[in-house]
């Protein structure tokens, strides 16, 4: 199949960046979408321009480090899956396919569709863990956990921390990627010990790093690649406001 | 190590449903009271007199002014940091996430709607009915008839037999509506007040809720103006 | 000349780990405040062990090339970690994991080693519950465990199928709590080009920032390597695209020597190669073996119609259905170790039994299983890596069989390294992957976790206070030196090299014929003595070619994933051909390493305890000159050596 390319260009940070328009010939519809990037990309250093700088890693859906927004979309028309998921039978030949950066005000482009996401990895920091070091902790089996429990948190403990959340948001809030932590955490009686302090601190964090406010608009979940819910957040408001008002 | 809770964004989102909800709940309440006047204008003007000048319906008035202005305010508030959080650069192409609703990311301007028509409403309505009566003026005018502001029936009546009020008010309760629907569930939310088990039954709740205010608000407006052009009978029963 | 020393303690197996830490030396807090530490990847192993030693209080810089540590391809491990709890009451044991895993790596990994990982196993489990990870549990709210291969007992401990990226997420968390606390500063975009070596021991590194292509000296007491494998150099591999072995390529251009290097896992179940624009194999998770049973037709004329399209897979019955796995081994069955399990895919596919059009794929059924459990029960269990496959190749496994065929996932092979994880260079360690030592010529499944998270939440730390003990006296490292100055200048070098060929391949398409052309025909599942001599030579041309006809694009002082990509590709021609090497030196078939001259009768594995029953250890000797080969014996001195039995 033929495809039209509307990519989004930027030589680094501070450059200013247009849409560039190519044309990529030949694609298998077996391909993935960024196996198309690859074939486009080599098509670019034969005729002597700068290939597109993207962000992937894995190409299995796990590593988060894909991104990019499809035609309006977070990783693509597709649901639940990351854009290395994406594969060209979805598209039909002779269409054109406007690709885009992640826009947040949190999420700088340093590069052509390659985005800054330290921000999230601040907010992790600042208290998406459970407080034990290594060893002297108790059996395995000396806690247990309800099943529903266990597959609750697990449900949350999907994020792949892509940005894609965030990135779709029309605030700008982080609130399903902090929610997916401090969610994940509540539901264990290990990360029950310090909830309190753990839901204060990551959103003091998100707030202080300019991510927008939430209006439950649930776009965050219709585009999540994880099909993590909004119900997360809830329980985020929930552990917060409990916080609150205990201390 | 963490802010305040009024600065926080889930402070103010707090803040958001809990006005929110007070305003719910005097919708509840405003569209009880107007279905009495579809029953008996008597039992209309006895509430609207139990609502007049007294210092408990004043310091209500008060109240449901400041949440107002608050909700308003902190509504303004959190879109221009939104804004601000997305960044300069907007997106080339957008679509509408599937399941979204599109309320929800209407708030504002749904909420700009509702203020224009609370404007509109206050003017010829409350200032007419609670306002005069603070002033002490002992008649209003409606068109070239004058009455007493103690005579709400005849006060909402007169402007409910014109069908382009009557529209008018239709296309603000459905703005209402809109609101409504996103608003409850996600003032429940916003609370922390849902779940995985509750999601589908909170927006449910929301649905339903906002229909019956709004329903019966423009149930009221219909009948009135069925009523007043000879359609309906009056009294209705 | 090196020598080797693997340290290994004296006594009887189960006491010598325990021995060990009581010899080895401590060092007392205020004097680890003094001591840095770099960490080179922050994978299972180098996360655990980064956090780890910041825990311990250790000033740690840990390095990684994507956007965040949580990146690391250990998040791609789908189906579990083994431990030897014991909670299924199936007589599991240390001991028993331990032999499981000798055997499996078909006799060739070092038993002390491989007991300690047996003996820790436990310890990780623990530590993982205790971070939050939200393990699979049953409805009394103990821990569930399933099956993997080269198994009888149900020891393996996971999370969905996602059990890789739950553990990874534990150990990132426990970092991320430590750069909170100031003890471990993290860097992530940057790769490390050179490893810097003062006085013969590792003193430091040299970066590049990613995102500025700026070059970076850091210095620190020691250095940790857990960069994973080099599995990149067939191209396509179930390894991240990032994934490569540079790291351990310039340590061992610096003197740590490489074991082993020939022994790569091809894994069995890996979604079928579609074409030649192939960038990625995708694995699906042994655990699929549980309860998918894998065949091809007994009959030619259905395997026609099948690749024609005038038959589905439905459609063959039952009796002409050739389970060839259960076929051949009744006792293991579908569960047989990986190395096994591809080579009868193989088998068949070259008999010309391939379901697909390269006929190059078999057929994962789930039939049997949804009949026995149900559809919920198997929807629960491996739900979403249905879906992913769905995804991928728009074919229900519900309704119709998986299609597999095996692809490259694991290099059992690394860098040489002591009982203590250190490499030949003084202060430089190695674990997880990225050694050599635990998983023999071939890994179990659900082990690859295990002992990156043993190594790096409970053996570096103990054994890198033995070697720091005797640092305390070692001032800061001082980067403006000339040892640095020349690591740095060469980087520079290279980089302007690269730049002036200005020729007309891009490294994806030498690359590709480096893995594809060469790597895959001749150093793959199955080698013969011609295959590798013309590897060798074909990659020594293939490298000439390389530094006359690349072509760069981009500039070095900026994010350039095409300037990464050669610097790893140009590592890969050299390893390539070391690979190449140990397979050829290499006269007997064991595990992953499959010479066709060497097998039994029924073509399984023939190996040559006499002769080969040591480790293959490689000494740099200088660029074009043919490496020196060091022999490390291994001494079974707890289990009785015995060709591997699958069968009863």
């Amino acid at each position: 199949m033929d495809l039209t390319l509307k990519i989004w260009r930027q030589a680094n940070a501070k450059a200013k960046g247009k849409f560039e328009t190519y044309v990529v010939k030949d694609v298998s519809t077996e391909s993935s979408f960024l196996e198309m990037l690859d074939i486009l990309n080599n098509q670019l250093i034969h005729e002597g321009v700068d290939p597109v700088a993207f962000d992937h890693d894995c190409r299995e859906g796990i590593c988060g480090a894909c991104s990019l927004r499809i035609n309006g979309h977070a990783h693509g028309p597709e649901t639940e899956i990351t854009t290395c998921q994406l594969h060209m039978r979805n598209f039909k030949d002779g269409d054109t396919i406007v690709i885009e950066p992640w826009r947040s005000r949190a999420f700088p482009v340093i590069k052509d569709l390659v985005v800054d996401r330290t921000a999230y990895e601040s907010i992790l920091q600042a208290g998406g863990f459970v407080s034990v070091g290594t060893g002297g902790v108790p059996d395995a089996n000396a806690i247990p956990i309800a099943k529903d429990d266990a597959e609750e948190s697990m449900d949350a403990a999907a994020c792949i921390g892509c940005g894609a959340c965030a990135a779709t948001c029309k605030n700008g809030s982080a609130m399903l990627f902090v929610a997916a932590r401090v969610s994940s955490l509540a539901k264990l009686p290990q990360g029950q010990v310090e909830a309190a302090r753990r839901a204060k601190a990551m959103v003091a964090k998100m707030d202080e790093l300019g991510f927008g406010n939430c209006t439950n608009t649930g776009a965050c979940q219709a585009e999540c690649p994880k099909g993590i819910t909004i119900n997360h957040i809830a329980r985020l408001n929930r552990e917060y406001l409990k916080a609150k008002f205990r201390s | 190590m963490s802010g305040s809770i009024f600065t926080s964004s889930i402070g103010k989102k707090m803040f958001m449903s809990i006005s929110g909800c007070i305003l719910v709940l005097f919708l509840t309440f405003h569209m009880c009271m107007n279905l009495a006047l579809v029953f008996s204008d008597e039992a209309y003007n006895a509430i609207c007199g139990f609502l007049g000048a007294n210092w408990y319906a004043v310091a209500a008035t008060v109240l449901l002014a400041v949440v107002v202005v608050a909700h308003i305010a902190l509504a303004i508030v959190l879109t221009i940091q939104n804004r601000k959080a997305r960044g300069s650069i907007r997106y080339a192409v957008t679509k509408r996430e599937p399941g979204v609703e599109w309320s929800s990311k209407n708030m504002l301007v749904l909420g700009m709607v509702v203020l224009l028509g609370l404007v509109f409403h206050l003017v010829h309505f409350w200032y007419k009915m609670m306002f005069a009566e603070l002033a002490g003026a002992h008649e209003v005018m409606l068109g070239a008839a004058a009455v007493s502001p103690t005579d709400g029936a005849a006060i909402v009546r007169y402007y409910f037999a014109q069908w382009p009020y009557v529209l008018l008010y239709l296309v603000w309760f459905a703005a209402i509506w809109f609101h409504l629907t996103h608003g409850v569930w996600s003032m429940m939310h916003s609370l922390g007040l849902n779940s995985k088990v509750w999601f589908k039954r909170m927006k449910c709740i929301s649905f339903i809720v906002a229909t019956l205010i709004i329903g019966g608000f423009a149930l009221c407006a219909i009948i009135l103006f069925l009523q007043g052009n000879g359609i309906l009978p009056y009294p209705l029963f | 000349m090196i020598k080797l020393d693997s340290k290994i303690p004296s006594g009887p197996i189960e006491g010598k780990w325990t021995k060990h830490k009581g010899d080895i030396k401590v060092v007392s807090p205020a004097n680890k405040r003094k001591l840095d530490v770099i960490v080179i990847g922050t994978g299972l192993g180098g996360g655990a062990a980064a956090a780890s030693l910041g825990e311990l209080g250790y000033n740690v810089k840990v390095f990684c090339i994507s956007d965040s540590p949580r990146r690391a391809h250990s998040i791609a491990a789908q189906g579990g970690i083994n431990a030897a709890k014991n909670y299924q009451n199936d007589n599991d044991s240390v001991y028993r994991l331990f032999y499981d895993t000798i055997k499996g790596g078909d006799y060739r990994a070092r038993e002390a080693n491989v007991y300690r990982l047996a003996e820790v196993s436990n310890l990780i489990i623990d530590q993982c519950v205790a971070q939050g990870v939200p393990f699979a549990r049953e409805y009394g709210g103990k821990l569930a465990n399933r099956s993997f291969g080269g198994a009888q007992v149900s020891r393996t401990f996971y999370a969905r199928g996602q059990t890789g990226q739950q553990l990874l997420l534990g150990a990132y968390a426990a970092l991320n709590r430590q750069i909170a606390a100031g003890t471990v500063k993290s860097y992530s975009r940057h790769e490390i080009l050179d490893i810097v070596l003062v006085d013969g021991k590792a003193r430091g590194v040299i970066a590049r920032n990613l995102v500025t292509g700026e070059l970076e000296r850091h210095g620190a007491h020691a250095v940790v390597m857990a960069t994973g494998g080099y599995g990149n150099v067939f191209f396509l591999s179930t390894n991240a695209m990032n994934s490569n072995g540079s790291v351990a390529w310039q340590a061992y251009k610096k003197g740590a020597a490489f074991a082993n290097p020939c022994f790569t896992q091809i894994h069995p179940t890996c979604i079928p190669v579609h074409g030649t624009q192939q960038s990625k194999l995708t694995l699906m998770s042994e655990s699929l073996r549980n309860d998918g049973r894998i065949w091809v037709p007994k009959h030619k004329s259905d395997v026609e119609a099948l690749r024609a399209g005038i038959k589905q897979p439905s459609d063959i019955a039952e009796e002409d259905r050739d389970y060839y796995l259960e076929r051949r081994y009744p006792a293991f069955g579908n569960l047989v170790p990986r190395d096994v399990a591809s080579r009868a895919a193989k088998e068949r596919c070259d008999a010309g039994y391939g379901v697909n059009e390269t006929g190059l794929a078999v057929y994962l059924d789930f039939k049997t299983a949804i009949d026995r459990l149900g559809i919920q029960t198997i929807r629960e269990r491996y739900g979403n890596l249905f879906q992913m496959y769905e995804k991928i190749t728009a074919v229900n496994p519900y309704e119709q069989p998986m299609q597999i065929y095996p692809a490259v996932h694991y290099t059992m092979g690394g860098t040489w390294v002591d009982y203590n994880l250190m490499t030949t260079i003084p202060g430089l360690y190695a674990l997880g992957e990225a050694n050599f030592s635990d998983h023999g010529a071939n890994r179990l499944g659900a082990s690859a976790l295990m002992q990156g998270l043993a190594d790096g939440y409970f053996v570096l730390p103990y054994t890198i206070g033995d070697y720091l003990s005797h640092e305390i006296q070692s001032p800061k490292v001082d980067t403006n030196t000339p040892e640095f100055e020349e690591a740095e200048n060469a980087i520079r070098e290279k980089i302007a090299k690269l730049y002036a060929i200005k020729g007309n391949q891009t490294p994806d398409e030498l690359h590709k014929k480096l893995g594809c052309g060469i790597m895959w025909e001749k150093v793959g599942m199955a080698r013969t003595k011609e295959s590798l001599e013309q590897a060798i030579v074909e990659i020594q041309a293939l490298r000439k070619e390389f530094w006359s006809d690349l072509k760069l694009a981009g500039k070095p002082d900026e994010l350039n994933p095409e300037l990464e990509k050669a610097l790893r590709l140009a590592d890969f021609l050299e390893l390539g051909e070391l690979m190449a090497r140990d397979a050829l030196n290499r006269n007997e078939s064991c595990g992953g390493h499959f010479r066709e001259e060497y097998q039994t009768p029924e073509g399984e594995a023939l190996r040559d305890d006499e002769n080969y029953a040591y480790v293959a250890v490689w000494e740099y000797q200088g660029e074009d000159k043919e490496p020196v080969l060091h022999k490390e014996p291994l001494t079974f001195e707890t289990i009785h050596l015995q060709q591997r039995n699958y069968k009863d």
